[in-house]
This record gives C-alpha cells, structure tokens and sequence, in this order.
C-alpha cells in the first residue's frame, strides 16, 4: 500500500481544472460478495481517466452506482456538483442528459433501426435544444461523426461488431454529453476494430471537449487514450498515475496489469 | 428427509415469488396511471400480439370445434338427442373450453415471448440503456406489453371462439344438413347473460395474467443465455398454472352470483 500513498500525494497541481465528477468511499456488496470496498475516484474537467482492473473486480458495478442504475450501500457520488444519492428521479434524469453512457456490449435496441436508436434518447430530452434543430438533422450529424451515415436504416442485427459500437457511441453523442463514461468500448472487437475506436474516442473529446471515464482492462486501450489511470483492486482504488508512472512500478499487483 | 426439505424449499421459494409478482402488479396500477402516456408503443404492441397469434388462435379454436363436435355426437345420437347439440357445444365453448385454451395458447405464444425479449433486453443492458436516456423502461416496456395483453387476449378468445363455433357447425352441416341460421340461432338462443358476462371478464384477467407473469420473468431476468431460455420457459409455466386458478376462482365467483 506504500506505493499507494506515494503517488497519490504527489504535488498538487493548484491549477488542476474543475471537478465534475467525485466518488468517495464507495461500498457495494452482494450478499457476501463484497465488491466495492471504499472506492474513491476524481475526474476533472476535460481529462480521459483510464480505470483498470480485473473482470469481475466491480468495473461496472461501479459506472452503474455513477448514473444511479445501481444503488450504493454507502459512500457519496457527486456529479458536476449534485449529490446522485439524493436526487428525485426528475433531476436525476436532467442530469443523465449530461451524463453518456457506452454500454459494455454496445446495447443497442435491437427491435428498433439505427435511426430509431439514435432518436430514442431524444424523445425524453428535446427540450435540452432550440426547436430549431430537427431531429432527422440531429440523427444524421451524430451518425457522420462516427462515420455511419449508409447504416441509418439498417437493423442492429446487420450490423458488425465494430458498427454497432459506432452506433451506440453515436447514440450516447446524439444529447451531447458533457461527460462520457465508456464501460470496456473496445471489449470483444479485434485489434485494428479496437484501435478505431480508440481513435473515434479521442477525435470526440477533442472535438466536444467531454470529460471521459474509460474503464478497461484493454492495456493498450489505456496507454493511448490516458491522461491519468486509476487501478482497481480488491474493491478499492489501489493507485493513481499516469501511464508511464503505473507499467514502471515495481509492485507485483502492479505489474500483473501491464506484463502482456 | 431431504425430500421433504426440498419440497418445503421450492414451497417457500414459490410464496416468495408470489410476494414478488404483487409487488410488480402493485407497481404496474402505480405507474400506469401517470403520464406521460406510451400510446405509440402501446398500439404497436396490440399489433404485434394480434398478428403472432390470431392464426394459431384460429387454428385451435377451428379444430377444438371439430374435434368436440365429431366425439360428441354418437353419444348424443344414442339418446336422440343432436338437436341440442349447437346449446352444447356454445355453452361449453364460450364458458370454458374456448377462454381457457385460448388462453394457454397465448401463454405458450406471447407470454414466452415477452419472457424472451424483455430477458434478453436486460441481460444485454438495454433496459439499463433506456433508463440513462430519461425513458423509464417500466412504462415504456412492461406497462405497454402488461396493457396490451388485457386488451388482445379477450379479443383473440371471441375471435377463437367464433371459429370453434364455426367448426362446430361445419360438421353439423355436412352430417346433419343443419343451416347456418338455424345453427346459430340455437346457439345464441341456449347462451345466457349469466354464461357470456362471467367467460369475458374473466378472460380479462387471463390477458392480465399472461403479460404481467411474462413481464415479470423477463424484467427480472438472470444474467447470461441461460436467464433468457430460463425467463421464457418459466413465463409459459407460471402463467399456465396462474390460469387454472384464476379459472377456478371465477367458476367459484360465478357459482357464487347464480345461487343469488
Ligand atoms: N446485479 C448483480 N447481482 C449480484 N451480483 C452482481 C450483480 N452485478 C454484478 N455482480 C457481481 O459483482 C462483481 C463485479 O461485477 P462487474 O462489475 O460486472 O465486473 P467487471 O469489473 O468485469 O465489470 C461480480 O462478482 C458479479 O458477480
Ligand atoms: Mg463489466
């Protein structure tokens, strides 16, 4: 745990952008399952934080409690300065419009058209933009983005593992989110897939500046999209760092992450 | 000794679910009634029940017709008695062969295959994906289906019931040269208010039953392939076993108002 302390105490930085989203002391358990331990995380505005860990550590246990999918048993989520626990279903559900979400296995609405899907997030949320825009407009810019435009009427069904990636990512843009948290975006495509969406991840936040969440346990997902990395082991935040700072330490639990 | 326990297990097991199935009735009156209103949704599911089963339907009812007609008639032959046979076959029909078989038909029909789609939406986490885009899935999914079902199963029962009738009547004609009027008007003539008003409020509730037990397993579903083949199956067998007691319960109540 002394590696912990040491990288977490690093100098702070005072000109560290705002906070938008915090967890502290974040337990969960199943039974006797105990998954989160006291998990706590930060995200500041505009960065991509990486979080690893080992499947079934509790990676989307914990994104779940974030939106409010998943009760915590106890511990604070702050999202751009609102308390979630404590939110009524109506704020709560204002305040998911500024929140995306990329579904593990992309979760695309499988009895609905690619348009369909697109326009399905904004039939709760039309008030969040001028009248002006309408939605075929809105579908069609969201779709361009990930460069699907030709898919628009086809089922999820027809559609490749990488696409429907593409799509759900669309989806989650289409309310143009103010943070995107992305539950394991390159888990079951291949390599050259991966990388594409990858890349597609950080034309976004460059494009819209979003603060991103990225949870995986892809390494080379998080050496090219990380500006900081936190590891999650046994239910608890176990270290923060960079890239760089995390595959040099020397402890063994470390390690296991980045041996290939 | 251990038989003995595990029966009590499974007997346990099964209050436990019925607990459950109130409470996710309870929830259903709660939220139905408060707007915003799923009318699209709704109508497209009446549509999608109505044209899955109405040839299933009509094939049951039309052979249930011939079958009852054929095995009956030498015996009433024996006593002189086939002109009673069109009072016969329309009591036992409308008041209880028709809504109950019907009705298993459309459990084995809809309610797995509410089982199935609701089940596999959650396990891919659409469910989870709709609730983050402000659309909350109670109302848009299980309210609509739970709606549709009271509403499609009464209508597909009449329509069931009519070509059994019909049937019937095929068979009277060819070995009795009985019309059509005359047919007919027997059967209406032998049907009372007291045998038509008890068999459609009580297929009402069967179309209650069969989308609420469907809803309910598929709402619930386990994780994994398994959950959705399990969702279904368990939807058909619930419902089924949820039918004959509704059935006996309305014979009851109905026994109950002819005393009076
Ligand atoms: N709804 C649930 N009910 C019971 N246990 C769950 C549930 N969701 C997750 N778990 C358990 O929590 C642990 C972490 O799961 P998860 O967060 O999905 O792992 P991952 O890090 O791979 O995303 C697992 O042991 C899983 O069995
Ligand atoms: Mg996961």
């Amino acid at each position: 745990m002394k590696e912990t302390q040491d990288i977490a105490n690093q100098p702070k930085n005072l000109e560290r952008p705002p906070i938008v989203l915090q967890i502290k002391d974040l337990y969960k358990s199943f039974g006797e399952n105990n998954v989160l331990n006291g998990f706590n995380m930060t995200l500041y505005k505009g960065e991509n934080l990486v979080i690893m860990g080992k499947s079934g550590s509790g990676k989307s246990v914990m994104i779940k409690c974030l939106v409010g999918l998943m009760e915590a048993d106890s511990g604070s989520i702050t999202v751009m300065d609102k308390d979630i626990t404590t939110l009524n279903q109506e704020t709560l559900d204002i305040l998911r419009a500024d929140i995306g979400f990329l579904f593990q296995g992309s979760a695309l609405y499988d009895s609905m058209t690619v348009r369909e899907n697109l326009e399905f997030p904004l039939r709760r949320h039309s008030e969040k933009f001028d009248h002006k825009t309408d939605t075929n407009t809105m579908v069609i810019e969201a779709l361009k983005n990930v460069g699907l435009e030709s898919a628009i009427d086809l089922m999820p069904s027809e559609l490749s593992g990488g696409m429907k990636r593409r799509v759900a990512l669309a989806r989650t843009l289409i309310l143009q989110p103010k943070i995107i948290l992305y539950d394991e975006p390159t888990s079951g495509l291949d390599p050259i897939t991966s990388k594409e969406i990858i890349l597609l991840m950080k034309d976004i936040q460059t494009k819209y500046n979003t603060s991103s969440l990225i949870i995986t346990h892809d390494v080379d997902c998080a050496r090219y999209i990380s500006d900081r990395m936190i590891l999650l082991i046994d239910g608890v935040d176990y270290t923060v760092g960079t890239f760089k700072e995390l595959s040099a330490s020397n402890d063994p639990k470390i390690r296991a992450f980045f041996k290939q | 000794m251990s038989g003995i326990k595990s029966i009590e297990n499974q007997f346990n097991s099964f209050l436990k679910e019925i607990g459950e199935l109130s409470y996710f009735a309870g929830r259903y009156f709660k939220e139905a009634l408060k707007p915003p209103f799923e009318f699209k949704e709704l109508l497209r599911q009446c549509y999608s029940m109505g044209n899955r089963s109405l040839l299933l339907v009509a094939i049951t009812g039309f052979i249930i017709g011939l079958v009852l007609t054929l095995q009956t008639r030498p015996t009433l032959l024996e006593f002189g008695a086939v002109s009673w046979m069109p009072s016969m076959v329309g009591i036992s029909i409308v008041r209880e062969i028709g809504p109950m078989i019907m009705a298993l038909v459309c459990a084995g029909r809809i309610g797995s295959g509410i089982g199935a789609e609701l089940g596999s939406m959650r396990v891919t986490e659409q469910i989870d994906a709709m609730e983050v885009s402000g659309t909350n899935p109670f109302k848009y999914l299980v309210v609509t289906r739970i709606l549709a079902t009271t509403l499609m199963i009464p209508l597909l029962i009449i329509i069931g019931d009519a070509i059994a009738l019909y049937g019937s009547f095929l068979v009277e004609n060819l070995k009795g040269n009985v019309s059509f009027t005359l047919y007919f008007n027997q059967v209406f003539d032998s049907l009372e208010f007291g045998d038509i008003l008890p068999a459609t409020i009580k297929s009402f509730f069967f179309g209650f039953a069969i989308g609420l037990v469907g809803c309910f397993k598929g709402y619930y579903c386990k994780k994994g392939t398994a959950g959705v083949g399990k969702a279904a199956n368990s939807a058909v067998v619930f419902t089924s076993l949820l039918l004959f007691v509704i059935d006996f319960i309305a014979v009851f109540v109905a026994d109950i108002f002819y005393e009076l």
